[in-house]
């Protein structure tokens, strides 16, 4: 504003380094600790400047975890998380926004209450649907007698199987299975002025017509931002998959970052590595800090309106 | 309400289908999953679950192991929370008003919230690792000081510590939007006043932020109830002597390592219960923070 703070400035800037000071340098740490050998890691005084080790130790790391690997799944996993949530929150959107039907609010509900209870809290009952995604349509034949009813009539026993434990979709399907997105595209759709709904029916575009030609091409902000946050979220993925996934070559980055260093109840004797588990800490952190400084805005933007 | 709608209402059904499809599986019958196996016991040899009513809850609420999980869990909620909002206010009021460096001070403040849960955990286990770095030389001069693989308050110090500065970014984000929706016209009103700049942050700033205050210490309080896995599974794996065995941990170990669903199930309801009621203390808050943007 206008008014001349001299003193005030300082002080602002003061804290806000500070502050800075606080989220940087437990950072500077892990480049300080990845750059040194074991021994200059627990070196007495310990060594506060970067040593040259940096590329050796993260070319140790990568090659230790098989990163190689788990860089190509986790992509994977998060290339397929960002496109299943960005598709089905634009049609589920669009299906409740554009038409007038009797389900509509049911069905508005049914998706919202899905943001209350984060996966982490369901995750026991949701590990067995993974065991078996086909699980709930078993229960529900078993349930309502319709399974009775065809082993009476035909004496086949309907078992239904389907097993997601170690494979990209048992992965993928749980994280798509919250309505994060859906109600950014729903405001989004809202605020879309009815004379072009007219306009479109108009020149005779059907529902799907007009979705594609014309709110798909109009929501790019919205497919923007939403991508930013769920590159960043299902990249960091670490619970989900540390269960699901028992065989290495499914493994995603987060959960093999873990295990660079021995549990700190194991008391088996393995020295923990520090140098190395440091370098391992850099690589998997290098891509979403990428997307978030590059795509600071949208991911900004992304994030406030999603409200998570 | 939309006037202009489309007639064909099976192509609604046909777009709404694969998102109910997928909740239904992964969401709305696992929720219902927990609840049948909270109200009944596996039999030992088979033989299918039998309906045991509220024994479950009955035995979780009566072992001292429970409440003590519990308490670490409200500890680290109010600790991690208190550091990490009070932090991120502070910094958003200050980086607001602008000054030289502004762009460079809130891409170093926004940048943390990329970074995965076990390598923040990893990370901070080594800063505060008692055999290497700093904390060996502290260790080396007074002789015993810190050693978070014995002693639960420092385990819990060093766990809270690492979660507050994870979401300093994420509440920085959310302070510094809701403080640039205030108008413009308002502060310059309170600078013709006479209104210097700290005054204006207490009387115009602070109390018109405040619906936004309470969505970000709501929402906090929730992550650290239920993101809280990744800290506490690198870090000190709940140890030592479960000092830092949070709800969700327990949950974890109880379900997979002991092998006890119900048990499990029973402690997922409760703090389901729980984090439905912050849920809903949000979205009324979430009205009043419509009113100001």
């Amino acid at each position: 504003m206008i008014e001349r703070t001299p003193l005030l400035n300082i002080v602002t800037h003061a804290i806000l380094i500070f502050g800075l000071l606080m989220l940087l340098f437990p950072m500077y740490l892990v480049i300080v600790a990845a750059s040194h050998t074991l021994q200059d890691v627990s070196a007495i005084p310990p060594k506060l400047l970067p040593g040259d080790q940096l590329l050796v130790n993260m070319q140790e790391a990568w090659t230790k975890a098989h990163f190689g690997e788990k860089f190509v799944n986790t992509f994977i996993v998060a290339f397929w998380v960002v496109t299943g949530k960005i598709v089905l929150a634009c049609l589920t959107a669009f299906g409740i926004v554009f038409f007038d039907h009797r389900l509509k609010m049911p069905i508005f509900w049914l998706v919202f209450i899905t943001l209350m209870l984060p996966l982490e809290v369901r995750i026991v009952p949701t590990y067995a649907v993974a065991a078996n995604a086909l699980l709930p349509f078993q229960t529900i034949l078993d349930v309502t007698g319709i399974n009775w009813l065809i082993n009476a009539v035909s004496g086949v026993q309907v078992a239904l199987e389907w097993n997601l434990l170690n494979s990209y979709a048992g992965l993928i399907m749980p994280l798509v299975a919250t309505a994060t997105g859906t109600f950014l595209y729903r405001q989004f759709f809202l605020t879309i002025p009815e004379e072009l709904v007219e306009a479109a029916k108009m020149d005779g575009a059907g529902p799907l017509r007009f979705l594609r030609e014309i709110l798909v091409p109009l929501s790019v902000t919205n497919i923007a931002a939403l991508a930013t946050i769920m590159f960043v979220y299902s990249w960091n993925q670490y619970l989900w998959p540390l269960l699901v996934i028992t065989e290495p070559s499914y493994g995603m980055v987060a959960v093999e970052l873990g295990r660079l260093v021995p549990k700190i109840s194991n008391t088996g004797g393995e020295v923990a590595k520090w140098h190395i588990a440091m370098a391992g800490t850099l690589i998997v952190m290098i891509p979403p800090i990428l997307v978030v400084i590059f795509m600071q805005r949208w991911f900004v933007r992304g994030l406030i309106n999603t409200d998570k | 309400m939309r006037r202009t709608v489309f007639k064909n209402n099976w192509i609604a059904a046909l777009v709404v289908a694969p998102q109910l499809l997928i909740i239904f599986t992964f969401f709305y019958f696992p929720t219902a999953q927990a609840l049948y196996w909270a109200f009944s016991l596996e039999q030992p040899w088979g033989g299918g679950n039998t309906w045991v009513g509220f024994d479950n809850f009955r035995q979780i609420l009566s072992d001292d192991l429970y409440w003590y999980s519990v308490r670490v869990s409200v500890i680290y909620a109010i600790g991690s929370t208190v550091l990490a909002v009070g932090m991120a206010l502070i910094l958003a009021v200050f980086a607001d008003r602008q000054l030289r460096g502004y762009k460079a001070y809130k891409v170093g403040m926004i940048w943390p919230y990329a970074i995965a849960a076990p390598a923040v955990g990893l990370a901070f286990r080594f800063i505060f690792n008692p055999g290497a770095g700093i904390m060996l030389y502290i260790n080396d001069i007074f002789p015993g000081v810190w050693d978070p693989i014995t002693s639960g308050n420092q385990a819990m110090t060093m766990v809270i510590i690492a979660g507050a500065w994870k979401q300093v970014a994420y509440n920085f984000i959310f302070f510094l939007a809701g403080l640039q929706s205030i108008p413009k016209s308002l502060m310059e009103a309170g600078a013709m006043d006479g209104a210097r700049v700290l005054r204006r942050m207490r009387d115009i700033q602070l109390p018109l932020l405040a619906p936004t205050f309470f969505f970000v210490l709501v929402i906090n309080i929730t992550d650290s109830f239920t993101d809280s896995f990744g800290i506490v599974d690198t870090m000190t794996a709940g140890g030592p002597a479960r000092a830092t065995n949070l709800m969700v941990y327990k949950i974890f170990n109880d379900g997979f390592q002991g092998l006890d669903y119900s048990g499990a199930a029973a402690q997922s309801i409760i703090l389901m219960l729980l984090v439905v009621c912050l849920t809903v203390v949000q979205f009324r808050y979430i009205e009043r923070k419509v009113h100001y943007t």
